[in-house]
Parts: structure tokens; C-alpha cells; sequence
């Protein structure tokens, strides 16, 4: 059906046209063409722009005027070392971060599973809409209504007081809940898109060969299953540990790695610079795990 | 697999608690915005529309809506061209680093927010003395965007053979027909996918927009972050909220629609009703959606 289209197509050597035939047979040149643009906006504009906050890491700012001067030195890393206050920081995010990647894990696994091995294909297309339209969407929003749920005259508060317990309130606690909740999804998606690729045929096999449901499970399912879990811990991790607005709207108390880097953009960009390069170097050494565990093929 | 019907029903109670975690709290905030009260206690004393008005007449609210628009349209323009450029070099080509462009692309996304948005407010006004604006928060958005519509595009192109554009070639169109006739019909929802997506995306985002949007100008969830620390103005931030998540869930739907019959299309059955068809694209939807090849 297109050939026709083709066929008829104007046959003037238009300047399109003599572009076209350079491009001909030469896969080279087609390729440069295409990567030309976006590898120069990601390599130049982003990369540089990540090595540029790791050269201003090294920056110090004039404690007279509160300018940046731009000599070398390690005082912002130091600083970062030594001072008690940011190591439990750093500490305290690494902490919420890992807490979170887990709790999301535990809870995406069994949806997971429903979805992919389970459901009738109806139900799973629900589904996969269910957990696909609050994936990106209304972050700030879903924040905010956690922090009127956990507020003192909030909803979690109203339902446990008839049975005389009260909610966690604002701090850590309320943290590592809204960050679970906030990257739920994308750990339920690569599990999900992981375990769809598990064939059935492997998991009767199983069962003909004798083993229970559980046995299949740890010996055939979470072994295929785990690269997919890693996909998804890359965004669960890395979310919460880069959230800054989490912390400040339902733990105002506690300073986490966002909020120390949010509170310096102003005064003290050079050690910003630094405390971000941290989370860069934390999320380098997560990365290359990931990829060696094989999870970039189920992102 | 085979599940006793213990563990079977063990499973549904699972996943209905993990539905009701995900939508009881977007649940709760659509009912705050009819609250006649003004302050967050619950149950609500009473509800009313009384506030949609006034959140619709709010002018800050409103310039920082359009604000939003503006940003999330420009963004999206650049994600859909260097994007699709992106994934057009990697699913059509082999070479070396190849594998290195996917991660390249995902990495904005991947690394932290606020890495991304301080890296960029270093280098705009510290390195280019680029003041920061909407021009600063749009390059923001469209870097990490690209992933967006290289992930949606890329997925379709591994799904369509690169054969139907080598018979184009053999029978004798040159490279812009091809394109324009086999490889652009083959992608094109994809694109609208990808670029629906993006907007959505760019519309919602707040780090990253914290560290590189100037002093004057706010976008939406800028402005709802400012103002719901204000008791006289929550009564409106809880109205803009619910209006916020129905915005950014009218893309994310079409896209998702978008995708789905495509992939039915693409399997040679127009319509993509039939329930094998479904169960394969509700798959392929999932890792258009998230998927780095």
C-alpha cells in the first residue's frame, strides 16, 4: 500500500531530495544525523552540567560578602564528614531510602504476581490502568493528602481513636510512609512486566516435577522475578533519596539530604554542590550493582 | 499456575490493600475539595462547590496554570524530537555504545531530582550567566522528558520489523519516503503516547522546577506548595489539587489507550479488541511505559 505512494511520489531533485540520495546507503551518516542531537543535549548539556556541580562541590563562598569564590578545596566534603549533624542526615536518608525500596518490594510482589499469573485478562487490563495513571502524575498532590491524613485532626487519627491508638503524627515515620507510597508503582510495573515474562510452561513444569506452590516460588519464580524487583528498587531508591518535599510537609522537625541541598541554593550553593554529589556517588555505586544484577533489561 | 483457593483469595485481600494504600488518599483530597470547613479536620463538617469558583477566579492560580501549560508544551516539542531521534538511531542501528544511549537517556530521571536541578542552576548561572526563567525550567523539563518518548518509541520500533523499511528502500524509495510512508505511520502513535506522557510529567514536576525556575514565575505545583502552608488559602489549594490530578490523568489515559489498540494494529488486528490481543498489549503498555531496551 505504500509502495504505490512511493511510486508516485515527485521525482524533482528537490535540495530534500539530494539529501536523500547523501544519505543513501550510507548508515554511517544517517546515524550521526540522528544521534547528533539528542547525544549533544544529554553529553553536553546534562553530563556537563553534572560535571560542572561536581567542579562547584570544590567551591568555597566569602564569608564577608557570601559570594562564591571559586578556589579549590575540600572543606564543603569535610564539612559534609565531620560535622555530626550531616552524617546522621545523610545517614537518615540512606536510611528511608533503603526502607522504603523494601517495603515497596514486599508490597508489589503479591499485585505483581495477581496481575501477571492470576488474573483474568480483563481484570488485569484494569489493573494495569489502576496502577498506571497515579505513576507519574500529582506527585505534590499525593504529598499533600498524606499530610492532611496525618495531620492531628486528620483521618488516620479519626480511625484509630475508637480503638485507642493514634496515628505515627508528623515525622521519620510519616516519611518512610509517603515515600513507600509515592514509588509504590514503579515497583509494581517491572515486577509485573518481570513475572509476565516468566513462561508457564517453566512454572507447570515445576509442578510436574513435583514442587508445591512455594517451592516454585523460591526456586523458579524469585529467581527470574529478581532482576525485575532491582529495576523497580532503581526508582524507589533514588526517588526518595533525591525528595525533598516529602520531609518538609510531613516531618518539618527532621532535615533530610533534599532539604539541606534546598535550603543552601541560596547561600551556600558550593555546598549544596557537594551534598548532591553525595547522592550522585550513592546512586553511581546502586546503579552498577543493578546493571551487574542484570535489572536494566526490565525497565 | 495452580493456587489453592486459600492462597488465591490470601492474594485478592493482598491486592485489595494495596489498591485501597494506592487510592484511598487521592480518594480522601477529592473529598476536602467539597469541604465546607477551612481547616483539615476530619469528617468534614459539610460539604459544598463553593470553593471550585473561587479556585477558578484565583489569579494566582490561574497565571501559574498557564505557566504550566506553556513550560509542559515547550518541553514536550523537545522531548518528541530528540526522542524520537534517539530511538530511531538505536532501534535502526547497531553500534558501539549503544547500549550506553539508553542509560544516558534514563539517567535524568534516575538520578535524584535535586542532583538534576542543582546541576542545572549551577551550570546556567554560575558557567552560562543564564538567569534563571521559564527558558531555564523548560531545558529542565525537556531532559528529562526525552526518556519519556524514547522509551514509548523505542518499544514500537522493536515491535515493528526494520524489514518493511528495507523492502521500501529495495523498492525504490529514497530515505524521506521511507520515513514519511512506513517509518513515521508505524511510530506515530507512539509519539502521541510519548509525547502526552511527557506533558503530563513536565505539568506535575516539582523538584527539579524548585531549582530552576526564577523568583517571578510560578507553575502550578509551585504555587500549591507555597500557598498550603497558608490557613486562609487551603479551602483553594485543596480545589487546584483535585484539578491538578484530573488534568494530569486525561493524558496519561489517552496515552495509555493510545498504546493499547496500536499494539493490536501492529499485531495485523485492526481493532485490537480480541481478548488475546489485550493481554499481550496491557504487556507491551507496561514496558512502552516504563522500559529502557
Amino acid at each position: 500500500m505504500e509502495a504505490a505512494g512511493v511510486a508516485t511520489g515527485p521525482q524533482r531533485r528537490s535540495a530534500g531530495r539530494r539529501l536523500a540520495d547523501l544519505f543513501h546507503g550510507r548508515p554511517r551518516l544517517q546515524l550521526g544525523t540522528l544521534l547528533a542531537g539528542p547525544v549533544s543535549w544529554l553529553v553536553v548539556g546534562y553530563i556537563g552540567s553534572l560535571l560542572v556541580m561536581l567542579v562547584a562541590a570544590f567551591w568555597g563562598v566569602n564569608a564577608l560578602s557570601g559570594e562564591v569564590s571559586r578556589s579549590f578545596s575540600l572543606d564543603n566534603f569535610k564539612e559534609l564528614v565531620e560535622e555530626p549533624v550531616y552524617r546522621q542526615v545523610t545517614g537518615r536518608t540512606v536510611g528511608i531510602a533503603a526502607a522504603a525500596t523494601l517495603t515497596d518490594a514486599l508490597l508489589a510482589f503479591p499485585i505483581a504476581f495477581y496481575m501477571a499469573k492470576v488474573a483474568s485478562p480483563r481484570i488485569k487490563g484494569v489493573l494495569v490502568v489502576a496502577i498506571l495513571m497515579p505513576l507519574w502524575s500529582f506527585y505534590l498532590v499525593k504529598v499533600y493528602a498524606w499530610r492532611t491524613m496525618l495531620s492531628e485532626g486528620g483521618i488516620i487519627n479519626w480511625a484509630l481513636d475508637p480503638i485507642g491508638l493514634s496515628g505515627p503524627g508528623f515525622g521519620t515515620t510519616a516519611v518512610w510512609l509517603v515515600e513507600s507510597y509515592l514509588w509504590l508503582p514503579f515497583m509494581i510495573l517491572p515486577i509485573y512486566a518481570g513475572l509476565e515474562r516468566i513462561p508457564n510452561t517453566l512454572l507447570s513444569a515445576s509442578e510436574d516435577l513435583g514442587a508445591g506452590p512455594g517451592r516454585t516460588f523460591r526456586r523458579v519464580i524469585l529467581p527470574l522475578a529478581f532482576p525485575a524487583v532491582v529495576a523497580g528498587s532503581i526508582f524507589t531508591f533514588s526517588l526518595t533519596l533525591g525528595d525533598f518535599i516529602t520531609p518538609s510537609l510531613v516531618s518539618p522537625e527532621t532535615q533530610f539530604i533534599g532539604n539541606v541541598v534546598k535550603a543552601n541554593i541560596t547561600n551556600n550553593l558550593p555546598l549544596a554542590s557537594a551534598f548532591a554529589t553525595v547522592t550522585i556517588a550513592v546512586m553511581i555505586i546502586y546503579l552498577l550493582l543493578a546493571r551487574r544484577l542484570g535489572a536494566f533489561e526490565h525497565l | 499456575m495452580r493456587l489453592s483457593r486459600r492462597s488465591r483469595n490470601l492474594l485478592r485481600v493482598g491486592v485489595g490493600i494495596t489498591l485501597a494504600f494506592i487510592y484511598v488518599p487521592l480518594i480522601v483530597i477529592a473529598i476536602y475539595a467539597f469541604n465546607s470547613g477551612t481547616t483539615l479536620e476530619w469528617p468534614p463538617p459539610g460539604l459544598t462547590t463553593h470553593w471550585f469558583p473561587e479556585a477558578i477566579d484565583n489569579p494566582g492560580a490561574r497565571d501559574a496554570f498557564f505557566t504550566s501549560i506553556k513550560v509542559g508544551l515547550a518541553a514536550t516539542v523537545i522531548a518528541l524530537v530528540l526522542g524520537s531521534l534517539a530511538s530511531l538511531a538505536v532501534s535502526r542501528h547497531s553500534f558501539f555504545g549503544r547500549e550506553t544511549v539508553s542509560f544516558l537517556v534514563v539517567l535524568p530521571i534516575a538520578l535524584p531530582g535535586i542532583v538534576t536541578g542543582i546541576a542545572l542552576s549551577d551550570t546556567f548561572t554560575q558557567v552560562l550567566g543564564i538567569g534563571l526563567g521559564l527558558f531555564t525550567v523548560v531545558v529542565a523539563h525537556a531532559t528529562f522528558c526525552i526518556v519519556i518518548v524514547y522509551n514509548n518509541v523505542a518499544a514500537r520500533l522493536r515491535r515493528v520489523s526494520g524489514s518493511f523499511e528495507e523492502a521500501s528502500a529495495d523498492l525504490g524509495a529514497h530515505t524521506w519516503q521511507t520515513f514519511r510512508h512506513v517509518t513515521l505511520p508505524n511510530m506515530q502513535t507512539a509519539l502521541v503516547a510519548g509525547g502526552l506522557l511527557a506533558f503530563a510529567l513536565s505539568f506535575d514536576e516539582i523538584i527539579v522546577t524548585t531549582f530552576t525556575l526564577g523568583a517571578g514565575d510560578q507553575t502550578l505545583p509551585i504555587w500549591i506548595f507555597t500557598n498550603l502552608f497558608r490557613p486562609n488559602e487551603l479551602p483553594v489549594v485543596n480545589v487546584v489539587a483535585v484539578l491538578v490530578v484530573l488534568i494530569s490523568i486525561v493524558p496519561v489515559y489517552l496515552a495509555h489507550r493510545l498504546t493499547r489498540e496500536v499494539g493490536g494494529a501492529a499485531a495485523g488486528r485492526p481493532g485490537g479488541d480480541a481478548p488475546a490481543t489485550a493481554r499481550a498489549d496491557a504487556g507491551a503498555t507496561t514496558a512502552e511505559a516504563t522500559a529502557i531496551p
